[in-house]
């Protein structure tokens, strides 16, 4: 298929979605959300998973980029702006995730002036807040000079930048110079924001004692491993799509995918020891966490997309000899990783919740919020399918015009070429 | 973002106090934390309001560490003089006007698991209005908390921002969101509809899109009841519905604090259990096997 075909297709599966999100966003507000199907027993269903999935790249991609703008590795430079910019986009994905989970929206604000210092979701909020404005700095930065050369032309996208520099016109080279100090404090001090804020993430459900599942020390850990894994594995599939990557950064692809790699072990490892420990305890409560996960309703979220094809077939692509040097398949191979977390996130938010804490309780009366079975309403999934349209059409619109990266395209397309 | 002393106020206010005569655990780990990081809080919340005087801190600090508490409301339920009828059920929604899902009380058949025999043991809920709520430190707006007076646990409406953490949280499923869902009643716009729910003595009328609508709600042992002084008249029929309304009287209501009430009494004579003792939350409603 050429790629101009492509691109349409990009183009229209994006806004089809977006489409059917509308409708969903609508209704939402229309009638709250009386058309959800999460309830008091389930009271966190598909758009929590969808935020602490994209909440999850975004801080994945957001530290991978550190390794360009902190610690200075040239190997991934290239990548650096698309890093970036995935952890912008992803960080509103999940803001608009979880903006319409609230009973009331349009209170979020009180998390500023109520603030209550025991709660771990305040803090992930003022953190994660602190960081939206610190990455969209960062990136403001990262941009700006070629922002500013690239107002000095015609044409509509030149229009837009002007817009975007906010009257800066200074493209000499000391201030492109001062522009990199600025990155790199902003960087450094945004490694340990996401860090605290997606181990805040981790926290919120780690500290709930009566939640055998969540409750422990390594929570906040896995959280941020998992970030890394799928933030890194997005980042390899949309640097291989976008900006010609999958010709012109071939080496940086293969290198991330290894790191990729390496992190899903450790992940794993994590899983794995999280798993045992849990079984052998033989608890009630956390035994019919895992009879959810591996044999409930959803048995086929673990086995098929999360361990088969979020697991198992991309090790086997980034390992087996005949695969592992293809960039193409590497890119693949961590698409499926990078969807396959959003099969973790499911595994975590809905087992953990689905079970009675009081034997009974779901008897007790008649009602569809008195459930244990959470299947998410059309709404839901059109609600998520929307979001997932707003990335498509985001990361569309950033390859139209974001500035590409420049002094390394000719040298490392005839390096490839080589 | 401003700190003012009322919301440092705010703050502590959510640990709940402590004076418990019954059981004495001297030395609780969730309080001791619970201090520790509100001690932290209170001086991040001094340090952030610049120019704010010391006064507020030390108010803070001496109100948290004061165990004293007018009352201590509780119930000692004797599964034993429970029939299953769910009176208790209905009357906690002719009183509170709980919309379909939300059920302050519920009653639960075998919730202590099967007997040996075939005989059902009802196990009649309300909200355990624990000692160390695990809802209330999680919420991200200090919306639900331990009032100071008499230990009842209640939500702030106008406050609560419907993120459902503090469902999440409880162990004993005491809390229910409201989805706006409605009877027919109230559907078909009867007379019925325009009557005020006496909560918290807010005398609200249901409205779409208006709180309670998009709230977490819970039992508060029917607190518009209380007078004044914050106290109870079972003569006078200032009672939780459940309680008033149980057809077995197996709903003992009173104030734990008085030696002399049915409850404390109940509680010396009789052996009676908590529920998920393990979780350190000690709640103020009691079993009778």
């Amino acid at each position: 298929m050429s790629s101009k075909a492509l691109k349409s297709i990009f183009w229209t599966v994006g806004i089809v979605l977006v489409l059917a999100g509308s409708w969903a966003w609508i209704d939402r507000f229309v009638n709250a959300d009386k058309n959800a199907n999460y309830g008091s027993i389930v009271p966190w269903g598909l758009w929590v998973a969808a935020y602490i999935y994209f909440i999850g790249l975004s801080a994945g991609s957001f530290l991978v980029s550190s390794l360009v703008y902190v610690f200075n590795i040239k190997r991934f430079e290239s990548i650096g702006r698309l890093a970036l910019f995935s952890a912008v986009v992803t960080l509103l994905l999940a803001l608009l995730s979880i903006s319409a989970d609230l009973g009331h929206p349009f209170r979020a604000w009180h998390v500023l002036v109520y603030p209550n210092f025991q709660s771990p979701m305040a803090w992930m909020i003022w953190l994660y807040t602190a960081y939206f404005a610190l990455v969209m700095l960062e990136l403001w930065f990262v941009l700006r000079h070629d922002l500013v050369v690239g107002a000095r032309e015609p044409g509509l996208k030149a229009t837009i930048y002007r817009v975007l520099v906010f009257g800066s016109k200074d493209s000499s080279p000391e201030m492109e110079q001062s522009d990199r100090q600025i990155v790199r404090i902003l960087a450094t001090v945004g490694v340990p924001v996401a860090i605290m804020f997606h181990g805040g993430v981790g926290s919120l459900f780690g500290v709930i004692s009566s939640r055998p599942a969540w409750h422990g020390g390594l929570f906040p850990i896995l959280f941020l491993v998992s970030a890394l894994v799928s933030g890194g594995a997005l980042l390899v599939l949309v640097s291989a799509i976008f900006q010609d990557g999958l010709r012109k950064n071939r080496e940086t692809l293969m290198a991330l995918s290894t790191l990729v790699l390496g992190l899903l072990a450790f992940d794993l490892l994590l899983q794995v020891s999280e798993t045992l420990v849990g079984f052998y305890g033989n608890e009630p409560d956390r035994l019919e966490n895992f009879r959810l996960i591996y044999g409930g309703p959803y048995w086929w979220v673990f086995w098929v997309w999360q361990l088969g094809l979020g697991t198992l077939v991309p090790l086997a692509i980034l390992i087996l000899p005949q695969t592992r040097k293809n960039a193409a398949a590497a890119a693949v191979a961590c698409g499926l990783i990078a969807v396959g977390f959003l099969a973790v996130r499911l595994n975590i938010v809905i087992p953990g919740l689905a079970d009675e804490q009081l034997a009974g309780i779901s008897d007790a009366f008649s009602s569809k919020r008195i459930s244990t079975d959470y299947v998410p309403s059309v709404m839901e999934f059109l609600f998520t399918s929307g979001i997932i349209g707003i990335g498509l059409l985001l990361f569309g619109i950033g390859e139209w015009f974001l500035p590409r990266e420049r002094e390394h395209t000719t040298e490392e397309v005839s390096h490839v070429s080589a | 973002m401003s700190i003012t002393p009322e919301s440092i106020t705010e703050t502590q206010r959510q640990v709940s106090d402590r004076q418990d005569p019954l059981l004495d655990s001297d030395w609780n780990r969730r309080e001791v934390v619970g201090r520790l990081m509100k001690l932290g809080a209170v001086s991040l919340a001094v340090a952030l309001a610049s120019g704010a005087s010391l006064a507020p801190l030390a108010t803070a600090v001496a109100e948290s560490t004061d165990t004293k508490r007018k009352h201590r409301y509780g119930m000692v339920i004797d599964t034993r003089r429970c029939v299953g009828c769910d009176a208790c059920v209905a009357a906690c929604k002719a009183e509170n006007k709980t919309p379909p899902g939300v059920s302050y009380t519920i009653v639960l058949e075998n919730g202590f698991g099967e007997r040996p025999d075939d005989r059902p043991l009802f196990l009649t809920k309300p909200c355990f209005q624990c000692e160390h709520p695990p809802c209330v430190p999680v919420c991200p707006v200090g919306a639900t908390f331990k009032r100071k007076q008499d230990g009842i646990v209640v939500v702030d409406y106008d406050r609560c921002i419907g993120c459902r953490y503090c469902i999440v949280a409880c162990p004993y499923q005491a809390r229910y969101s409201d989805f706006g869902d409605n009877y027919p009643a109230l559907e078909e716009e009867t007379p019925w509809a325009e009557v005020p729910s006496p909560e918290y003595n807010q005398f609200r009328v249901r409205k779409e899109g208006k709180s309670p609508e998009g709230n977490v709600r819970k039992c508060t042992f029917c607190l518009h009841l209380q007078d004044e002084n914050g106290e109870y008249d079972k003569a006078a029929g200032r009672w939780p519905a459940c309680a008033k309304t149980c057809t077995g009287k197996a709903i003992h209501f009173g104030d734990f604090n008085d030696p002399e009430s049915e409850v404390s009494r109940l509680l010396m004579e009789r052996q009676a259990v908590r529920l998920k003792e393990e979780l350190g939350t000690e709640p103020n409603v009691y079993y009778l096997l």
